[in-house]
């Protein structure tokens, strides 16, 4: 379990203090995965190094199973972290030591007797399949496995959190499944809290139990990650969504942007919704997905009406929410930008505040 | 030093190695031990510059200022001056100030400041990541220092050692100067002072096979120490 309340970072001092995360409160619940998203510079590295406490919070508290965590000193940082595991962004492994002396090296730390630690090293490898990689050094290894290394050696301690930076940034779509796949597998082993960071949303949605978006330090919005799928108002939900190009609408028809609103839509929700109306509807794109059990998606249609009401009014009796689009056919999905935050709302009040903030927590 | 009865004419080829051996020998022991006392003094303080430096482990910008500013005038002296310069403090600290004893004192000291930033530098280069994983593992500092910082830089400072080495096998030659002894004397002595070419070319081909070595060995060792390169070309 992870809570973070009114956690407050900021860098520099003076005119040129920059406050990273602004009274942001946060919670992990035991056995989740909560995947952190945002934009480049939320601050969402900042966000994982207040927990493990690479870095120092400015003001606010970081408990993690029960123990605050900010107000320790160094050396029992030390043992703390110890049972936080920490995955970093790839090509973090030392180039000199080997898969199994990287993996060690939490253990050498703690003093543990070289056979124990052969032994745990042994059992490590074997945990995220690499057994047969035990000697190789970083160079020799792919990216994936490298990634797996670095798996291993955040959980030598046997950790009761796990941490992951960018964990899957830069392996290809192969290589992130079975990393993301080996990380619920040891969530479930293992029953880890984990905080999952990445920019991909697709990783997401594979990856995540809930989901929560740090825009300017703070978190705007989060939820599970079903609750956000089916939601068509949440703007995290709907750039939660696989939205790739679609195909041109025909002429006399309307572009509409439909999701799956609740999680009980039916199969044959086209069917129903084109009976309903009486008329055309095309099917210009959809991306449809089982995720936690739950069908969800999205879909791009050309519906051959202009009533807008009675349009959404079908979708709704499908548990379909829609919008027009009457854009130009999207390009590859639209991503987590500034533009799009602005649009949303959340930001109402949420500015980057520079200096100041020091004395106004404190 | 050597004792030689020094002839008018050059030296014949015949008594080349009884006076080219000793000083030989000479140089070797003032660079021998000019390296232990650079490799004990100046591998922990390029460790502590590198760490009280901004984003170090023990960041202290008033120290790291002080610091660098000290080694870089102990760099910035050309070695000849350095010398010259320091000779009431080589006399304190050897009671002489001519002799193998008194240039190590400055060759020590020179090499010191050198070997410092060799250091620094290296660790330098060891991405900054490293140093978080070894924080995250729940390293100490001298952990982090030692297993992380220092192991990953070891192929670079051993490539730095190279050319130190090198650069110390130079200064003993101008060390040579102030009576060290050593090859360097000789050439100066018996080569420049009484134009015996014999003995100039004799020194010149020892000095540049002993570099050729040390540069050899210093890439053989950088080689060793590099995983990817020992294991790629075999
Ligand atoms: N040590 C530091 N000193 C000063 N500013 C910093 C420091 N570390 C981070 N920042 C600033 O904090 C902000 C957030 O950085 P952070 O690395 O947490 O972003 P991020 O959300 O992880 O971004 P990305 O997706 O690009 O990794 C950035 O504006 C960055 O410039
Ligand atoms: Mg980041």
């Amino acid at each position: 379990m992870i809570t973070l309340r009114q956690l407050t970072k900021t860098y520099g001092r003076g005119g040129t203090a920059v406050t990273v995360l602004d009274r942001l409160d946060f919670e992990v619940p035991t056995g989740r995965i909560a995947a952190v998203v945002g934009p480049s510079g939320a601050g969402k590295s900042t966000l994982a190094q207040c927990i493990n406490l690479l870095e120092r919070p400015t003001s606010g508290s970081v408990v993690v199973n029960g123990e605050e965590l900010s107000g320790l000193p160094e050396k029992r940082l030390r043992e703390a972290r110890r049972r936080i595991g920490t995955v970093f962004q790839s090509s973090s492994l030392l180039s000199r030591r080997t898969a199994a002396e990287n993996i060690a090296l939490p253990l050498e730390y703690l003093g543990v007797t070289p056979n124990e630690a052969r032994a745990r090293v042994a059992e490590l490898l074997d945990r995220v399949g690499l057994a047969d990689k035990a000697g190789h050094y970083p160079f020799q290894l792919s990216g994936g496995q490298a990634q797996r290394v670095g798996i291993a050696r955040a959980l030598a301690l046997r950790p009761s959190i796990l941490l992951a930076d960018e964990a899957t940034s830069g392996l290809d779509p192969d290589t992130t499944r079975s990393v993301v796949g080996l990380i619920r597998q040891l969530r479930d082993d293992l029953d880890l809290t984990v905080v999952f960071i990445t920019h991909e949303m697709d990783t997401v949605r594979q990856v995540a139990d809930t989901v929560a978006r740090l825009d300017h330090g703070r978190i705007v919005e989060q939820g599970t990650l079903v609750e956000l799928l089916t939601s068509h108002e949440s703007q995290l939900g709907r750039s939660l969504q696989p939205r790739r190009g679609h195909a041109g609408p025909e002429a006399g028809t309307r572009t509409w942007f439909v999701t799956y609103d609740s999680t009980v839509v039916p199969g044959d929700w086209i069917q129903r919704v084109t009976a309903d109306l009486g008329t055309a509807v095309h099917l210009l794109g959809a991306s449809v997905e089982t995720v936690h059990g739950v069908n969800t998606g999205s879909a791009t249609l050309g519906i051959g009406t202009d009533d807008d009401a009675r349009v959404a009014a079908a979708l709704a009796r499908c548990g379909l929410s829609g919008t027009p689009d009457d854009g130009p056919p999207l390009g590859p999905r639209a991503s987590l930008g500034s533009a799009d935050a602005v649009s949303g709302g959340f930001l109402a009040g949420a500015g980057r505040v520079r200096t100041g903030t020091l004395e106004d927590v404190a | 030093m050597s004792a030689v009865i020094l002839p008018r004419a050059d030296v014949p080829l015949a008594d080349l190695p009884a006076l080219l051996l000793p000083a030989y020998g000479e140089t070797v022991t003032m660079v021998g031990i000019v390296m232990v006392v650079v490799l004990v003094v100046g591998t922990p303080l390029g460790v502590l510059l590198h760490n009280v430096a901004p984003g170090g482990l023990y960041e202290r910008p008033a120290l790291h200022a002080v610091l660098s500013w000290i080694i870089s005038i102990g760099r910035s002296l050309p070695f000849l001056i350095l010398m010259a310069a320091i000779v009431p403090f080589t006399r304190f600290i050897t009671g002489t100030n001519i002799g193998i004893a008194a240039a190590v004192v400055p060759m020590s000291l020179a090499g010191i400041a050198f070997f410092t930033r060799i250091v620094e530098n290296a660790l330098r280069s060891v991405p900054p990541s490293i140093v978080q994983v070894a924080r995250a593992a729940g390293g100490s500092n001298l952990q982090i220092m030692r297993s992380a910082q220092f192991s990953e830089a070891i192929p670079a400072v051993i490539g730095g050692l190279t050319i130190q080495v090198i650069a110390m096998i130079e200064y003993s030659a101008i060390a040579g100067t102030i009576g060290a002894g050593g090859i360097g004397y000789v050439a100066v002595t018996y080569g420049y002072q009484r134009f015996d070419n014999t003995v100039m070319l004799a020194t010149i081909v020892i000095l540049v096979v002993t570099v050729a070595v040390v540069q050899i060995a210093g890439d053989r060792l950088v080689r060793l120490t590099t995983p990817q390169k020992r294991l790629q070309h075999t």
